[in-house]
């Protein structure tokens, strides 16, 4: 046929996989970062603040990935596609870092799939469930903004690994707060539905937002994005309040179990296979 | 032909089986176009030139166009469905990230297409509420389920395989802006299908159940690939005009013989067997000759009788539904917005 050769130049073209989503490629996750170790850094301490933000960024993704096919617009379901696909991207190289320093090995794979929820770390507002667009919009804006607050600071860390991470997820991260933002403002003017439902997700999340401080010191700026943005969208600034536990010592909500095995079901079915 | 008022089955494909999908056109009460432009439309197409959104072009080419860009942008948006619900279960990081990025490609490919619609002057929305009301169809192929996570790797392998094989001649239709986004979906679909084409390599190199699955999923899946390419020709004699048109460049049965020589090959690297036992190769027709795909089975599915098709159309239109207060705050705020910006300009 004439057009044979507009095959033959589909099936060549592997050239440019670099521009698909990070990670989904057939390489090594660490491929081309150096993993040395520096001298004087804790590594028991390394891995696991690596397992904890890798943990919040993977059962974030598993969450947002809820939203595909589900979006209330096309374009939403790229974005938060896009986003959850940064997330996971994060969550993989950090998972892969925390087995190199802990000295067990594990690959990513053994802390995404055969930990139980108790061995989770992720904060508990990552976990918590559905809601309606209002609600992710609302908890992407503070996780992102807490996460990006962290990573600024992480990208100076000793392990070149951890501060690569950091830098690379501090572009990702900028994206999605303003993502997250844009969204906001327009549900808090837009109109008087989504504005009561704006200001409903904001009560939801206030609870959690005492766990965040705990984990990282990173509160002034956290209260300055959303003092900016609940002012740009006409809402009222959350209240904290404390909560009981936290993600960060393994107390879980009754949300992350129910989360974990459908994340995990086919992958423990089949503790033998290679994927 | 344009001009002579004729019913004319207008998608050469399954999405337009016989009498099944057929619209009236209203040719009859067109116009004669101004002198010289149907000359040069129909220069445009004898010479392989492109066909751009300001040319004059007869109306039953532009609803033809319309109505197949918008099927294909419907069956890119319910296809992110099957494979989508494996997200959340796919059983590595890895996987799972691959999964991701496709699902999030096909919604860019549906975008792509209600905007290459767009340029013919359908608008968005409209596309939208036909395909949530059922009055527009998409491919047949995705109201089959996806009960195993091998689904995935055979729905890249066999179903993005057959879209290439049809999407391909595409990327030279006579209208511009179709054949330009076939040119990038074609790319990305090829790239899921080796990926899809990996993950069973590395499922059949796995365990025996593993390779079970694999194989039960080759089972269901390799008949509804076959009717991906529409009835046979003999049974689609409508397809004349589109051909003529050179929006589409091939016949049902010609893509689909593409198709089994493509993939009987790579069945065999893979270690599976195709369900069918009349598959064997031809010396004297250099093809494969196969048996017949159950016909009023895509019938049925067409019709609506599919394992998932009521599934697939709820999910989208509930989907729809709860978003509409959050479409109705993006358009408040953008008219707030321009309020404001307006009394602060005046002031």
């Amino acid at each position: 046929m004439s057009d044979d050769h507009v095959y033959l130049t589909l099936a060549e073209g592997h050239e440019d996989d670099t521009r698909w989503a990070y990670g989904t490629g057939f390489e090594d996750p660490l491929h081309g970062v150096d993993t040395t170790m520096p001298e004087g850094v804790d590594t028991g301490e390394l891995a696991a603040d690596c397992v904890a933000l890798a943990d919040d960024a993977l059962v974030s993704a598993q969450r947002l990935a809820e939203w595909v096919t589900r979006a209330p617009e096309l374009e939403e379901e790229v974005a938060l596609a896009n986003i959850g696909l940064d997330l996971l991207g994060q969550a993989r190289l950090l998972y892969s870092r925390a087995g190199q320093v802990d000295g067990t090995g594990r690959d990513e794979d053994a802390y995404a799939y055969f930990r139980d929820a108790g061995d989770f770390r992720n904060v508990t507002l990552a976990e918590l469930p559905g809601g309606d667009f209002a609600f992710a919009v609302v908890r992407l804006l503070v996780l992102s903004s807490w996460r990006l607050a962290h990573f600024q600071r992480l990208a100076a860390h000793p392990d070149p690994v951890l501060a690569a991470v950091a830098a690379k997820g501090v572009k990702e991260l900028t994206y999605h707060r303003q993502y997250a933002a844009e969204w906001v403002v327009r549900l808090g003017d837009g109109t008087d539905e989504s504005h009561r439902r704006t200001r409903a997700a904001l009560e939801r999340i206030a609870p959690y937002l005492g766990e965040l401080h705990t984990a990282y010191d990173v509160r002034d700026e956290v209260a300055d994005d959303l003092r900016q943005v609940t002012e740009a969208a006409g809402l009222p600034l959350p209240v904290y309040r404390p909560l009981p536990g936290s993600g960060r010592a393994g107390e879980h909500t009754e949300h992350l179990a129910p989360l974990l095995a459908e994340l995990q079901g086919v992958a423990r079915a089949h503790p033998e296979a290679t994927w | 032909m344009p001009g002579t008022g004729k019913r004319v089955t207008l998608i050469p494909n399954e999405w337009s089986v016989g009498k099944l999908v057929t619209m009236t056109t209203t040719h009859a009460a067109e116009a004669p176009p101004p002198d010289g432009l149907q000359e040069h439309f129909d220069a445009t197409i004898a010479h392989d030139q492109r066909v751009e959104p300001r040319d004059w072009m007869p109306d039953g080419y532009r609803k033809t166009l319309i109505r197949q860009i918008a099927q294909h942008a419907h069956s890119e948006i319910i296809g992110m469905q099957p494979e989508g619900e494996w997200i959340t279960r796919a059983p590595s990081l890895r996987r799972k990230a691959i999964l991701f990025a496709k699902v999030q490609d096909e919604a860019g490919h549906g975008l792509y297409l209600y905007s290459a619609a767009e340029t013919l002057g359908a608008d968005r929305d409209d596309l939208t509420q036909r395909l949530i009301e059922g009055r527009q169809k998409y491919s047949s192929i995705f109201n089959y389920p996806t009960p195993s996570f091998a689904d995935v790797g055979v729905i890249g392998w066999f179903v993005d395989g057959a879209a290439i094989c049809n999407q391909v001649p595409l990327c030279r239709s006579s209208y511009g802006p179709y054949a330009r986004a076939m040119v990038r979906i074609c790319k990305e679909e090829s790239f899921h299908q080796r990926q899809g084409y990996e993950l069973l390599m590395t499922m059949m190199r796995g365990t025996d159940a593993q390779r079970e699955m694999v194989q039960d999923a080759v089972n269901r899946w390799w008949w509804p690939s076959l009717m991906m390419f529409g009835p046979p020709d003999d049974a689609s004699p409508n397809s004349a005009q589109s051909m003529a048109w050179k929006i589409k460049r091939h016949s049902n049965d010609e893509l689909r013989r593409r198709f089994v020589d493509m993939t009987v090959p790579q069945a065999e690297k893979l270690g599976v067997t195709l369900p069918d036992p009349r598959l064997r190769w031809n010396e004297e027709t250099g093809h494969h000759d196969f048996g017949t795909p159950d016909w009023d089975e895509l019938m049925r599915v067409i019709k609506g009788d599919g394992p998932c098709n009521e599934q697939r159309i709820q999910r989208r239109r509930t989907a729809h539904e709860e978003g509409a207060w959050v479409r109705e705050a993006a358009t408040a705020h953008a008219a707030k917005q321009a309020a404001r910006t307006e009394k602060g300009a005046a002031a």
